[in-house]
């Protein structure tokens, strides 16, 4: 029935994993993508892995969008991706990361089943654009 | 998307799969195809939740304060299950959720469950989605129940009604708070919370909002008994109110809820301090929670309101699907535009209009009076 027509409202889970206290950058992205028109949820800072898989697993969001700027992303990123396995939700999760990612910790990411990685300057609908096209299709 | 599929992520999700009920939750919310059939599906599965709603001012202390209900019924064993409603921008539609950041308590405990959902702006829609994603929760296992809102309108309102039981929650000193009171959400509250109640100006807010509530026009409300809250707070939360005075120290000034007189128990709402951020008085909002489920139950007033509840389920969901229906009738005939044009011309007016579309549809129900 067209009449059900479904709102389609991307979900996001901006979230700041590790001990890195700067989340000016993720504050930025969230209010962009709010503007956006997205449902943004922030997880806050210093959170743990098992936090971030709780929360993307429960708000069932399209995309993940994890802020590192500690340099744990090769420890972090790879629990954050087993456990989003473990709870079925990694194949239709769109996951970004955003933060300091040196150019060579970049391939080992992507093969892990990161999407994206944005390095500091990507102009923000740069980033808007990339989540809009995307984003997973929810049946 | 079939049936099969439907059912498949219903099963699923009676089958304690987290992800399947985060799914479901999301097709609630977006009232995805094939959303309804979920939502009948798993009703048959409910009613075994109790739920508890919490509403007030921005910064007052709600997601604290479920951080720290949610930890103690996980304490005792129990699952819970959040719901958190924020409101969305209404020139974007988009919205940060935050409640989730002071769910410090429940780390990575998936038995937790806790969902942020955004007013979405659909008419009447948030508290037909709330109810269903409550309904999710229930059929999914969950014992406890939490619905969280800002109380800042008649949709949030709405949205609590959800609960069997309805937590307003208060800080201290802020006159402007109790003023907000005044209109309307005080007569949703089985219980009233000031939060953060060793800021100062705590005690004087507790007087006020007792003031408030004895003189509320409740035919059924024993005008006359004083200082419920402050009793109920001193003695450990052995609220009055609700309890069928099976108590000892129940005796003093609840003459009308003793047992041995034959009149329905009565609740008066009760007003209780918390510190949320340090747990104190944590303890006493949950007895009084139990004390007021336990008055539900014994005055029968929970199953009226399960049938209430129902009842206007059925009045929203049909309000919003005859809604759709004209809607598209509109649409047929050339879209509300250009009904508006013709009235604004004075070529019509709005009610020749609404009639001309709503007749068929009158006609159409007419006939089957056989």
């Amino acid at each position: 029935m067209s009449a059900d027509s479904e709102q389609r409202t991307i979900r996001c889970l901006i979230a700041k994993v590790g001990l890195d206290g700067h989340d000016r950058g993720a504050h930025v992205i969230s209010r962009a993508f709010r503007d956006a028109g997205f449902e943004v949820i922030y997880s806050g800072l210093h959170r743990a892995p098992d936090e971030i898989i709780q929360a993307t697993v429960q708000e069932d969001v399209d995309v993940l969008g994890i802020s590192i700027l500690s340099g744990a992303h090769n420890t972090l990123v790879p629990k954050v991706m087993a456990g989003l396995e473990e709870y079925g939700a990694l194949d239709d999760t769109l996951v970004i990361v955003g933060g300091i990612i040196p150019e060579e910790d970049r391939p080992g990411l992507l093969e892990q089943g990161v999407d994206a990685i944005f390095g500091p300057g990507t102009p923000m609908q740069e980033t808007i654009d990339f989540v809009k096209e995307n984003a997973p299709e929810r049946a | 998307m079939s049936r099969a599929v439907e059912s498949d992520l219903v099963e699923r999700l009676l089958d304690g799969e987290h992800r399947a009920l985060a799914r479901a939750i999301t097709k609630i919310e977006s009232q995805s195809p094939g959303y309804r059939d979920i939502v009948s599906e798993l009703h048959a599965h409910t009613g075994d939740a109790s739920v508890v709603g919490i509403t007030g001012s921005p910064g007052a202390g709600k997601s604290t304060l479920v951080d720290k209900l949610a930890k103690y019924y996980r304490d005792q064993g129990e699952t819970v299950g959040v719901i958190a409603v924020d409101p969305s921008s209404p020139y974007t539609g988009g919205a940060v959720l935050g409640d989730r950041i002071r769910m410090a308590s429940n780390v990575g405990d998936m038995d937790v469950f806790f969902r942020s959902m955004s007013a979405r702006g659909q008419l009447g829609g948030l508290s037909t989605a709330t109810a269903d994603a409550v309904k999710a929760l229930d059929a999914f296992g969950k014992d406890r129940i939490i619905i969280e809102t800002v109380g800042a309108g008649q949709n949030e309102v709405d949205v609590v009604k959800t609960a069997d039981t309805v937590i307003v929650l208060v800080q201290p000193g802020s006159g402007d708070d109790v003023q907000m009171l005044k209109a309307g959400i005080l007569e949703i509250g089985d219980l009233f919370v000031v939060n953060k109640a060793d800021m100062e100006g705590a005690s004087r807010t507790v007087a006020e909002l007792q003031e408030m509530i004895h003189l509320r026009d409740d035919p059924r409300a024993n005008l006359d008994t004083g200082h419920h809250g402050v009793e109920a707070f001193d003695d450990a939360g052995h609220g009055h109110g609700g309890h069928d005075g099976h108590g000892p120290d129940d005796a003093d000034a609840d003459a009308d809820t003793d047992a041995d007189t034959d009149e329905p128990p009565v609740w008066t709402p009760q007003v209780l301090e918390t510190v949320a951020t340090t747990g104190e008085g944590i303890d006493e909002l949950v007895e009084t929670l139990d004390d007021h489920r336990d008055y539900l139950d014994a005055s029968g007033e929970l199953a009226e309101k399960a049938r209430k509840r129902a009842g206007e389920e059925i009045r929203q969901l049909l309000r919003s699907d005859v809604n759709r229906l004209l809607e598209a009738e509109l649409d047929r005939r050339g879209g509300v535009e250009e009904f508006a044009e013709a009235v604004v011309e004075k070529e019509t007016d709005p009610y020749a209009v609404a009639e001309d579309v709503l007749e068929p549809l009158r006609e159409c129900l007419d006939d089957r009076d056989d």
